[in-house]
Order: C-alpha cells, then sequence, then structure tokens
C-alpha cells in the first residue's frame, strides 16, 4: 500500500481497530441508540402513571448512560478513525471520498445528537411541571437522532460487503442504497433496543435497593422491553443472512472460528442459538417472576447480546475478504483493477516508500521484507498474532516434522493461494517479489526478527528512482 | 524536490476544492474555539480552586468555571470531526503519511482524551462529596489539566509534520517530530490564545450565569470587578503574544510563506493591538461600566481568529502546492498504465493456448502450492496422483471438487469448485500425461 506504513508485530494491527470498533459498537448499540429510547420510555411511564419513582429511575439510568457515552462511547467513535487511519489508509481513504456527503449530513446530526443530550441531562432536574412535556419531547428527538447516525453509518458498513452498483455508475446514492443496508438495519436496529433494555436490566437493582416492589416493577418493565425487541431482531437476522453473498457464506465457517478452530463451526453454531434462547428465557422468567431472579442474573442477558453482537461483527469483518470494499479495494489496500499492471512490474517500483526499487540477488531478503510490509501487514506479523511463519507451518509442516521448506513451493503457493483460500486476495507482485517474499518467510522461520513500522522506524531513506 | 513519490487515492475529491477547503477553514474555527474553552477553562478552574485553599469564595468560583468544561468538551470532540473529516478528504496522503510516522502518539490520543473527560466528570461531581480533602480534589482537576495540556501538542506535532513531505525521511518516532523547530513556538501561541479565549469567553459568561451572579451576590461583589478581572487576564495574555507571535513567524520553514499568508498574520497582529488598547480602556472603566465595550472587542477578537485561521490555511496550501502538483502528475500516469496493463492481460487471456500448456498453467495457477511433480509436498506427487488415476480424468476432477480426507500425514484438500470446469479438465488432462 502506498503510504508510510504503521505495524505492530506482535499484536497485529487489526486489534487496534477492532477493540475499539467493538467497544464502540457494543455502547453505541445499548447505551445510546437502544438505551435512550428505553429512558425516554421509562419517563413516559412517570407522566402517565403519576409515580414519581419512574422519572426518578429513568434520569438514573440516563445520567449512567450519558457518562459513559460522551466519555467512552464519543471517543471510542473518534478512535475508529484513528485507527482505520493508521491500519488501512487506504480503505478509509477511499470509503471517505465516496462517502463524504454521509459523513458530512452525519456530523449535522451528531451536532445535534450531542446538543439534545446536553440539553436532556442537564435539564431533567429544572424543567418540572409545565415544561415536562418538552423535556420527554426532547428525548423523543434525542432517540431519533441517535438512530439516524447508526442508519448512516451501516450503510457504509454495507458497503464494504457489497458495493452494488456503485462499481459501475459510482455515485453516492448507489453506494449508500447497497443490496445488504436495509436487512442489515433491520437487524441491528431491534438488537440495539434490545441491548437497551438488556442494559438497563443490569442496573435496575443499583438503582432501587430500597424499594423491593418497584424494583421488581422495573425489571419487569425491562424485560418485556427487551422480549419485544428480540422477537423482530431474530426476524431481521434470518432476512440479514439470506442476503450475504454466497461468496461470503462460504468463509463464514473461518470468520467464526479463526482458522485453527474450523471443525468447531457447527458446534458454534449451537452455542449462538443456546445464548439467544437463555437471554429469551431469563428475560421470559424476569417478566413472571420479578422477585425470584437474582441481581447477578441481571447481567447474563447483555452479558450475552454483548457476546452475540461482537461475534456478529467479527463475522461481517471477516466474511467480506478478501476485500475491504467489496470488488474495490483488497485488505491489503490494493486495488483489484491495478492486480495486472503490479504483477506486471511488481509492487516495490510503483510504492513511494518503499526502502528498495527492485529485486536483486544482494537485496533479496530486504526486497522480500518491504514486500511483506506493503502486501501482507495490514493482517499478517511475523510471529506474533496471525503470524506467518505459523500460517505456513500450518501448510509445510513444523520444524519437527519438515526440516526445510521448499522456496520454489512457497513462492507458487504465493502465486495461486486465492484459490485455495477464498479470504486471500491475489498477490499483488511480480514473480521476482514472489521469491524474494518467500526467501523473506523463510528465514524468518530460521531466525524470527521483529518487523518495525513507520511509527518506530520512519520511511528514509528515499529509494533510488527506478521506474521500469 | 527529493520527496517521496507519493500517489493521491485515485477517485475524485467529493465536492469542488475550493468549496472543501473553506468548509475546513470554517469548522476548524468553530472546533478549535471550544478546545481553547477546555485547555483555558481547566487552566482557570485549577489556578481559582488552589486560589481557593487561602481564601474559599475562589473555590466556589471554580465550581462555577469547571460546569463549562464538561458541555464545552462534548462540542470540542464533535465539532473536532469535521475538520477531521475534510482534513482526512482534501490532504489524504499528507495527513496519513504523518499519522503513521507519529503512529503510537497518534492513536495515544484517543484513550488519553478519555481519560481526561472521565477525570474531569469525576472532579466535578464529586466537588462537595470531596469538600474536605481538597488536596486531592485538586489533584483530580490538576491531572485533567495536564492531560487537556498533553492532547493539543500530540495534535500540532501531527498536522505540523503534514505539512512538510521533505522531512519525513528524518523523522523516527513521534518525539523526533515533535522537536522540529517551530513546533514548541506554535504550542505557546495556542496556549496562550486558549487563556484569551476562555478569559474572554467569562467576561460574557459573567453577567449571564446564574451560579456566578449568585456567587457576587452572596460575597457582595460587583460584577464589573470580576469582568475586569478577567479582561485583566486577556490583557496580560495579548501581551505575551506579541512576543510569541513573531517566534512563531521566524521558526515557520520558509517553504510556506506568502504574500496571502503574511496578509493575514500582519493584519492579525495589527488588529491585536487594537484589541490590547479597547481591553485597556475597559480595566480603567468605573465599575458599572465595563463591559459596555464588549461587543466591539469580541467582533476584534473574531476578526483576529478569522485571520489567524486563514493564515494558517494559506501557509499550509503554499507549503504543499508543489507537492500537490506532483503528486496529481503521478497519479493521472499511474492510472492511465493501469488501465493499459489490465486491457493488455484480457487481450492475452483470449489468446487461443494448447490443451497441455493451458493444464500446466492452469495447474501451477490452482495446484503447485501443495502438489509438484514428483515429489510429495503438501498433498501427493503429480506422478502419484497420475498412476492412482491412469486413465480416469473425471475421477481427479470429482475429487477435486468435493475432496475428502485420506492421509493422516497430510491436511484435507480445499475444494476446487471455483476453479472453471474446463481448467479442471485441462489440469486433469495434463496430469495424467506425466510420465516417469
Amino acid at each position: 500500500m502506498d503510504f508510510p506504513l504503521f505495524h505492530m508485530d506482535f499484536f497485529n494491527n487489526r486489534i487496534l481497530i477492532a477493540g475499539v470498533a467493538i467497544l464502540h459498537v457494543l455502547i453505541n448499540h445499548a447505551l445510546a441508540v437502544g438505551g435512550i429510547p428505553l429512558v425516554v420510555w421509562l419517563e413516559r411511564k412517570g407522566i402517565v402513571t403519576g409515580d414519581e419513582r419512574w422519572d426518578a429511575l429513568a434520569r438514573k439510568i440516563m445520567f449512567t448512560f450519558f457518562v459513559v457515552t460522551t466519555t467512552v462511547g464519543a471517543m471510542s467513535g473518534v478512535g475508529i478513525w484513528f485507527a482505520a487511519s493508521l491500519v488501512n489508509p487506504a480503505a478509509i481513504g477511499s470509503l471517505l471520498r465516496v462517502f463524504f456527503w454521509a459523513w458530512f449530513v452525519e456530523w449535522f446530526i451528531f451536532v445535534t445528537e450531542v446538543i439534545l443530550i446536553l440539553i436532556y441531562m442537564l435539564t431533567w432536574k429544572s424543567w418540572t411541571g409545565e415544561k415536562k412535556k418538552a423535556h420527554f419531547r426532547f428525548g423523543v428527538f434525542l432517540s431519533v437522532a441517535s438512530w439516524i447516525t447508526m442508519a448512516l453509518i451501516v450503510s457504509i458498513l454495507a458497503f464494504m460487503m457489497d458495493s452494488g452498483s456503485w462499481l459501475t455508475d459510482r455515485s453516492l446514492f448507489s453506494g449508500m442504497l447497497n443490496p445488504l443496508y436495509l436487512p442489515q438495519l433491520a437487524f441491528r436496529t431491534p438488537l440495539a433496543l434490545a441491548m437497551g433494555g438488556a442494559a438497563a436490566l443490569c442496573l435496575v437493582p443499583f438503582f432501587c435497593k430500597a424499594d423491593q416492589e418497584f424494583r421488581a416493577k422495573a425489571a419487569r418493565a425491562c424485560a418485556i422491553w427487551t422480549l419485544l425487541w428480540l422477537i423482530p431482531c431474530i426476524a431481521g437476522s434470518v432476512w440479514y443472512h439470506s442476503r450475504i453473498p454466497a461468496s461470503m457464506v462460504g468463509n463464514m465457517a473461518v470468520a467464526l472460528t479463526t482458522q485453527a478452530f474450523t471443525d468447531w463451526y457447527s458446534l458454534l453454531n449451537w452455542v449462538l442459538i443456546g445464548a439467544v434462547a437463555t437471554v429469551l428465557a431469563l428475560c421470559f422468567f424476569t417478566v413472571l417472576v420479578p422477585r425470584r431472579i437474582p441481581s447477578a442474573a441481571n447481567f447474563v442477558p447483555l452479558l450475552a447480546l454483548c457476546a452475540l453482537l461482537g461475534l456478529f461483527e467479527r463475522v461481517r469483518e471477516f466474511i467480506r475478504k478478501p476485500y475491504a470494499i467489496a470488488n474495490y479495494l483488497y485488505s491489503n489496500g490494493y486495488r483489484s483493477e491495478d492486480t495486472s499492471l503490479l504483477q506486471r512490474d511488481g509492487v516495490l517500483v510503483h510504492s513511494a516508500f518503499a526502502r528498495v526499487r527492485k529485486v536483486t540477488k544482494e537485496n533479496t531478503l530486504e526486497a522480500g521484507r518491504e514486500v511483506f510490509l506493503l502486501t501482507c501487514t495490514r493482517c499478517h506479523t511475523t510471529t506474533g498474532v496471525n503470524g506467518i511463519v505459523d500460517v505456513v507451518e500450518r501448510m509445510y509442516g513444523t520444524k519437527a516434522t519438515r526440516a526445510a521448506w521448499d522456496a520454489q513451493a512457497l513462492s507458487n503457493y504465493i502465486a495461486s493461494m486465492h484459490n485455495a483460500r477464498s479470504f486471500m486476495p491475489p498477490f499483488p507482485g511480480s514473480e521476482a517479489e514472489r521469491d524474494a517474499l518467500s526467501a523473506y518467510i523463510i528465514s524468518l522461520r530460521n531466525s524470527p526478527r521483529t518487523l518495525e513500522g513507520a511509527q518506530s522506524a520512519g520511511v528514509g531513506p528515499l529509494a533510488p528512482k527506478e521506474f521500469p | 524536490m527529493t520527496t517521496f513519490p507519493f500517489k493521491d487515492i485515485p477517485l475524485p475529491l467529493p465536492a469542488p476544492e475550493l468549496f472543501l477547503q473553506g468548509a475546513l477553514v470554517l469548522a476548524f474555527a468553530a472546533h478549535i474555539l471550544f478546545v481553547n474553552l477546555v485547555v483555558g477553562g481547566s487552566l482557570l478552574t485549577l489556578f481559582f480552586q488552589i486560589r481557593g485553599l487561602k481564601d474559599p469564595k475562589f473555590d466556589e468560583l471554580a465550581h462555577a468555571i469547571a460546569n463549562t468544561i464538561t458541555v464545552n468538551k462534548s462540542l470540542a470532540v464533535v465539532m473536532g470531526v469535521a475538520p477531521l473529516l475534510l482534513l482526512n478528504v482534501l490532504y489524504t496522503v499528507f495527513i496519513y503519511s504523518s499519522n503513521s510516522l507519529t503512529g503510537f502518539a497518534w492513536f495515544l490520543i484517543v484513550p488519553l482524551v478519555t481519560a481526561a473527560f472521565v477525570l474531569t466528570y469525576a472532579h466535578k461531581y464529586s466537588w462537595d462529596a470531596m469538600a474536605d480533602n481538597k488536596p486531592i480534589h485538586i489533584a483530580l482537576g490538576g491531572m485533567a489539566t495536564i492531560l487537556f495540556l498533553i492532547i493539543p501538542l500530540v495534535f500540532l506535532t501531527n498536522t505540523n509534520l503534514m505539512l512538510f513531505p521533505d522531512s519525513w525521511s528524518r523523522v523516527q518516532g513521534f518525539f523526533s517530530a515533535l522537536v522540529m523547530p517551530n513546533v514548541l513556538p506554535r504550542y505557546l501561541h495556542f496556549l496562550a490564545a486558549s487563556l484569551s479565549v476562555t478569559a474572554l469567553f467569562m467576561v460574557a459568561y459573567s453577567g449571564r450565569s446564574s451560579d456566578i451572579l449568585g456567587w457576587l451576590q452572596r460575597h457582595r461583589l460587583h460584577k464589573g470587578s470580576l469582568k475586569r478581572d478577567f479582561y485583566g487576564i486577556v490583557f496580560g495574555v495579548t501581551l505575551v503574544q506579541f512576543l510569541a507571535g513573531p517566534l512563531v513567524l521566524v521558526t515557520l520553514p520558509s517553504q510556506g510563506l506568502s504574500f496571502f499568508m503574511l496578509a493575514f498574520i500582519l493584519s492579525g497582529a495589527a488588529l491585536a493591538v487594537l484589541l490590547a488598547l479597547l481591553i485597556w480602556k475597559e480595566m480603567k472603566s468605573p465599575d458599572s461600566e465595563v463591559g459596555n465595550r464588549f461587543p466591539s472587542i469580541l467582533v476584534v477578537m473574531t476578526t483576529i481568529v478569522a485571520c489567524m485561521v486563514l493564515g494558517r490555511h494559506f501557509y499550509r496550501e503554499t507549503a504543499l502546492q508543489a507537492h500537490k502538483m506532483e503528486m496529481k502528475t503521478r497519479t493521472a500516469a499511474f492510472v492511465a498504465a493501469s488501465e493499459q496493463a489490465a486491457y493488455d492481460a484480457a487481450n492475452e487471456a483470449l489468446a487461443p493456448k494448447d490443451p497441455l500448456v493451458a493444464g500446466k498453467s492452469a495447474f501451477d495457477a490452482n495446484c503447485a502450492g501443495c502438489h509438484q511433480l514428483d515429489k510429495k509436498l503438501v498433498g501427493p506427487s503429480v506422478l502419484e496422483i497420475a498412476s492412482i488415476y491412469a486413465s480416469n480424468e473425471s475421477g481427479i476432477i470429482e475429487w477435486s471438487k468435493a475432496p475428502g480426507k485420506k492421509r493422516a500425514d497430510s491436511p484435507q484438500m480445499p475444494a476446487m469448485s471455483h476453479v472453471k470446469d474446463k481448467d479442471l479438465a485441462a489440469i486433469a488432462t495434463w496430469m495424467l500425461a506425466q510420465k516417469k
């Protein structure tokens, strides 16, 4: 990829995006998109019944959601951009150009959302009597604004999986209204709302300590809310699953279990169904006999739904491979349409920041390292997480089973790996670069060494010009 | 110019460049205003809270200022999204390169800002609960303030580094970018501006906030005298800026200097003289009249900020202009070469081939990673396969589409169902033609 490349050779770059993004999506779905409508519903219960305990509970839950969403929630959202710009600048740079206006509109709504949440939270105690209705109405506006911010982002996530007719007409609208958009939105919206109920359910015991009778009422209300949203969520997930392109379903086993554990795929499906069933059953019992559910059990639905959402995001991220943007940009940051040119000339000669431009007998290992940095490091490390030595060992054997790897066979495999492993992009470089890469990988096996990224090694010095 | 031959992302800008630049200047001004209020607000809170150790009434004033920080910090973040978006779209390669080169520090902004926000909330909401533990409470606010001081330095180092691609090859890690000679002067200038903007905000806020009006009443103080104190801060800081400003100007690398840039910066500096004069007059007014000139002061201050933000923008454009032109040429050449290569490759694929040659090349493309001609690699050798299947071509094809696991010492073969039937047949023909 044609940028100075940030690289974490032990933890793997993807942990940066995965960690920040999953944290953000959990907070966003459970506490903002799903949690705020629940709070507004509880506030309304207080207005309708005249029972002030509902209002006090709603305010306390809202304060918790407010503090978390305006600190960790907001910053992890910005953090996704920071992480993406380090891990895959080509992908986020391209997405920003295509979806600029979507993001710009998103920003307006985001500003609105922040102003609304500040008003809604900070006026709760002072807007009473006549002004209470206005306060409630601000809660409704806030809920709508939160949902719209999510709805816009989902179109971009869906676009990365299926770019639809954008490939031919390159317009924003065909990018946004891609085939996976509405199904994914139909799945995420009720899931977020259900998570909001589950999150509030965890807080109920803390905020109703003194009043066991009300605690049971409040727990029941949250459980009913969660149950009711889980039903459309299950329907949405079926619709969404049916729309995932067939080529991606083939990646599902590896996506769910990682390469090493594909045999567990069928078992995991049962675990998933079991988790959903547990959430349903716990909510059901909370509705029927709220007093008999211990407060520790109140955490189970939220934890189970968070685990499910985390797994869902991992699968979504994985099954779109070999692409970062479907049919346009590979996960290694190279455009699919440039493959012919790069395989003919090599990636080094077209890379601004490569330290060498041409493979020679003298520089084989150095050239191999540069090729590895350019074409592999967005997903692989040398010997850390998803390390290249481990990956090759699974095919060609460990030191115990095979003393030496055949460089020519490895190079041949790299040329055709995208045929055998549908989640791998085709190797973008020339034959000489493939050979150099193989030599480098074999040398890593024999003497492991850390590959430093641009954040510590810099990018210099400038390599001499050697265009073909 | 001897810089890296980088290319742009080969997608068009989503709107005319001038429009995007205008939006960037506006959005950045809005963002930096709230950042100034957070940084300056934290410093003032800390200052008054420490003064409050001797004279408790200042602790109450500190509380009133602290209440504004949490609102301003939320707005600073949300207003920062637009300039970040625009910067990424307009200066893609430049900003992403400096991001990578300052990688760890750049990413640390995220946890550091989060920590600063959590500390700020903890400080604000524990004011009464920790009334008997003032030193610890002040330390809480102090930690948040330290973080708020570090974060802009990381931002500044990064957006400064992106302006100078010629220096990229000399940078190894964040600290080597931090010590570029113009970073610290710019940072001083920013800190002074934060205090100035916040103190001016407090002049207006002192006359409107019920927190502060109540405080004045409780302590029988006139709001004019409080406003005069805040004006005093603006005045003192403006004097400091007359030193910091020229320092920034002389340490700036020359490649960004231009007539427009200097015109805006020097107009801003001239207006700062006017600002100092107006504030001096306010400070000399009797209590009941302090604040009467606030509207004109606000106009002058806004114009100064606009001049500085525009001067900053023109500096960036001039510094990057030659790089942008060369990048445009290189990108166009690359896209043209890529289209030609794709066209040539497609034509070559259409040319008819000998079936055995086609079989060999399809074998190399799909099988050679695991199968060699005469010895076992991952799977059996081609000669062994040929001897097992003899003349049964369709047997090879069927197995390859839905392979099972036969051998204990080999992993299961992946299905080759994605390979075209024609190619599978050619591979099978070629395999069976191989003899010892």
